[in-house]
């Protein structure tokens, strides 16, 4: 258990809860609630039933013949992409609105980076019919559109976040501000590993039936549930933790979280927070983030919408810290590169953030006959304008 | 004794203004402190700015934008509040988020602080049980009060604790709210105003966020010891001459 959460809300030096005394009757609320709640037989069968009959799960785990023959290792890929919305982030939100649902709140709200959480939030309270607000970045808005329409179609307020970078970090603070500023009916679904203690633990909770299902289906297609490497791309971290959760133990499957980025780690327009990043608070935990030496929060850069944020979650920094965890980054152009070849290679048009983990591939060395699963953490139709003007289709 | 300490001794209805360093322009801080001071405030807090203030509504977000934007830190605000006790005589505190201080070293912050005549600070996201492990002894020993929040929705029990914990003053913040939202007193802000004055509290208190003139003040004034003024403020210093703003701004509740 060396890597997971403490009585503290700790993992190691990371984590906690940096937020204001307004946000901390909400949060010590979900913090005495959270695992009751989730241990309880009702909540599980509920939570599984959506799962299986809403969500589509378990979603499968698929042996990528050609993608295999490239690289000389059996690539598996875990198929969050077909998730119904498209992608690993409605596991998170239907556990979260069936536990806010049990505490009794009315209103919802998230931020949103590529818009894949913003719809599985919508999506959860349509079909739970709570009112939903989503905060976005106008960048974010701009370059996910396809998303802020089907959210709106969902019935959800998509309000733009217009300060600082206009990003997934400025959205996460105006929702923030709205929990401040409604105390008492409204629950924050955080979309990643991050935020204050226990977000950061129970969205981990919810994602790793990721890597529950990839060890039964390694059984069964392999014979050993324990591959030699696990990858994932790390934004916040939710897909990667889920992917990670239940190998964290399992000391000899190497784990690979693949960062953005963007431009190069030197060019100015990065988002890659291990490399570039230092301890820090932001968003409510103690974790690593990119920021200047005076401590202001530097502003990120990523293609993909979705890894767009200068920190990762405190149990990552964690798995950082220890070694436990590679962390390696992915440039713009390389993970465009990924999407298209595992377009041409499989059939499947993954998100450029899935993309990244993908581009990793590429600079692996395997002996032959390695097992590797790579998270696809989502499906790429939200970015076909950007992969339509890149390789100019 | 601590300046805070002595002018919850001698003065009622205390009016504390709040502002964001290094606004309207880079080299103002100094100048706003000592105009305000001519002008009767009782005691300052200084805004030292961070690129996400989450607790912050849009103008003190706009200022600390600007103020970031034309170069301030906390390293040049201890340069400009090097002299601040040759023009300034009331307490003074600091008010910021954690990871500026984090960054600027917690010894180093609270060393600053005293070396330059800072009687205590306000950061908002550092929790209290931080607080009492790692940074109590280092304010103490700097003889700096930490001052914490409390809103309609804390608990007696929390509040208790903060009490024993600290030893300014409490902010109240009127209702739950990000900076800037108006005060409406009705009857649930007057009961828990009165419920907080009635626990005899070890600790003077103080009324913050959405005090904006002569009538709001008076009324925070009937339920604590003063009461806190910030957005009202920011706006009222964002164009034009810093005295003359000042002296305008501050005749409303003087009178
Ligand atoms: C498909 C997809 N993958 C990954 C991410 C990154 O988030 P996280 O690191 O929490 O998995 C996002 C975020 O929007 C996403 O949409």
């Amino acid at each position: 258990m060396k890597y997971k959460v403490n009585e503290k809300g700790y993992y190691g030096d990371f984590g906690g809860a940096y937020i204001p005394e307004m946000l901390y009757p909400n949060v010590e609320e979900l913090r005495q609630n959270y695992l009751k709640i989730i241990d309880d037989a009702d909540f599980q069968k509920e939570f599984h039933q959506l799962m299986k009959d809403y969500v589509g799960r378990p979603s499968p785990l698929y042996l990528a013949n050609r993608l295999s023959a490239r690289y000389g290792a059996n690539i598996f890929l875990k198929r969050e992409d077909l998730n119904h919305t498209g992608a690993h982030k409605i596991n998170n939100t239907i556990g979260q609105i069936l536990l806010a649902e049990k505490l009794g709140k009315k209103r919802i709200i998230a931020e949103t980076g590529a818009g894949q959480h913003g719809v599985a939030t919508a999506t959860v309270c349509a079909l739970r019919n709570l009112e939903c607000v989503i905060y976005m970045g106008e960048v974010d808005i701009e370059r996910q559109a396809p998303n802020v329409a089907r959210m709106k179609m969902l019935g959800a307020k998509v309000v733009p976040a217009s300060s600082g970078s206009k990003t997934l970090k400025d959205a996460t603070n105006e929702a923030m501000r709205d929990w401040i500023n409604n105390p008492v009916d409204t629950h924050y679904i955080i979309g990643s590993v991050v935020g204050p203690h226990p977000y950061p633990d129970m969205v981990a909770i919810f994602q790793s039936i990721i890597s529950e299902e990839t060890k039964k289906q390694l059984i069964e297609q392999t014979g050993n549930d324990q591959p030699d490497y696990v990858l994932a791309c790390v934004g916040g971290g939710s897909n990667a933790m889920g992917m990670f959760y239940h190998f964290m133990e399992d000391e000899n499957v190497k784990l690979i979280a693949v960062e953005a980025a963007g431009k190069g780690v030197s060019s100015g327009f990065s988002a890659a927070t291990t490399y570039l990043g230092k301890e820090g608070v932001l968003h409510g935990s103690r974790s690593i983030l990119m920021q200047t030496d005076d401590g202001q929060v530097v502003e990120p850069h990523s293609v993909s919408a979705g890894l767009d944020y200068p920190g990762i979650g405190p149990q990552h920094a964690h798995l950082f810290k220890t070694g436990r965890g590679k962390y390696v980054s992915i440039t713009d152009e390389e993970s465009l590169d990924a999407g298209l070849l595992l377009t041409q290679l499989e059939g499947i048009i993954p998100a450029i953030e899935s993309a990244h983990a993908l581009a990793y591939l590429e600079k692996m060395e395997f002996k032959g006959g390695e097992n590797v699963v790579v998270c696809l953490s989502g499906r790429g139709d939200k970015d076909l304008d950007t992969y339509i003007k890149y390789f100019k289709l | 004794m601590n300046r805070i300490k002595q002018l919850f001794e001698e003065k009622k209805n205390i009016l504390s203004i709040y502002y964001t360093a290094g606004f309207p322009n880079i080299g103002d801080t100094i100048k706003i402190a000592e105009a305000l001071e001519k002008s009767g405030a009782d005691m300052l807090e200084i805004g030292f700015p961070y690129s996400d203030p989450v607790a912050d509504g849009p103008v003190i977000q706009a200022s600390s934008k600007k103020s970031l934007d034309q170069g301030m830190n906390l390293k040049l605000l201890f340069e400009q509040l090097k002299d601040l006790r040759k023009s300034v005589t009331i307490p003074v505190l600091l008010m910021g988020y954690v990871n500026p201080v984090l960054q600027f070293g917690v010894k180093n912050f609270c060393k600053a602080c005293a070396e330059v005549g800072v009687d205590g600070c306000i950061v908002p996201d550092l929790p209290m049980v931080e607080y009492e492990e790692f940074y109590k002894g280092c304010f103490e020993e700097h003889n700096l009060s930490n001052v914490f929040l409390i809103t309609p929705q804390t608990a007696d029990e929390r509040i208790h604790k903060i009490d024993g914990l600290t030893n300014g003053f409490i902010y109240l913040l009127s209702s739950s709210a990000t900076t800037g939202k108006n005060l409406e007193v009705g009857n649930t802000t007057e009961n828990y105003f009165s419920r907080i004055k009635n626990m005899n509290l070890k600790n003077p208190t103080m009324i913050g966020f959405g005090i904006s003139d002569k009538q709001t003040f008076d009324k925070a004034c009937s339920y604590a010891n003063g009461a806190i003024i910030g957005t009202a403020f920011v706006k009222a210093i964002e164009n034009g001459n810093i005295e003359e703003n000042v002296s305008e701004f501050m005749k409303k509740f003087k009178s």
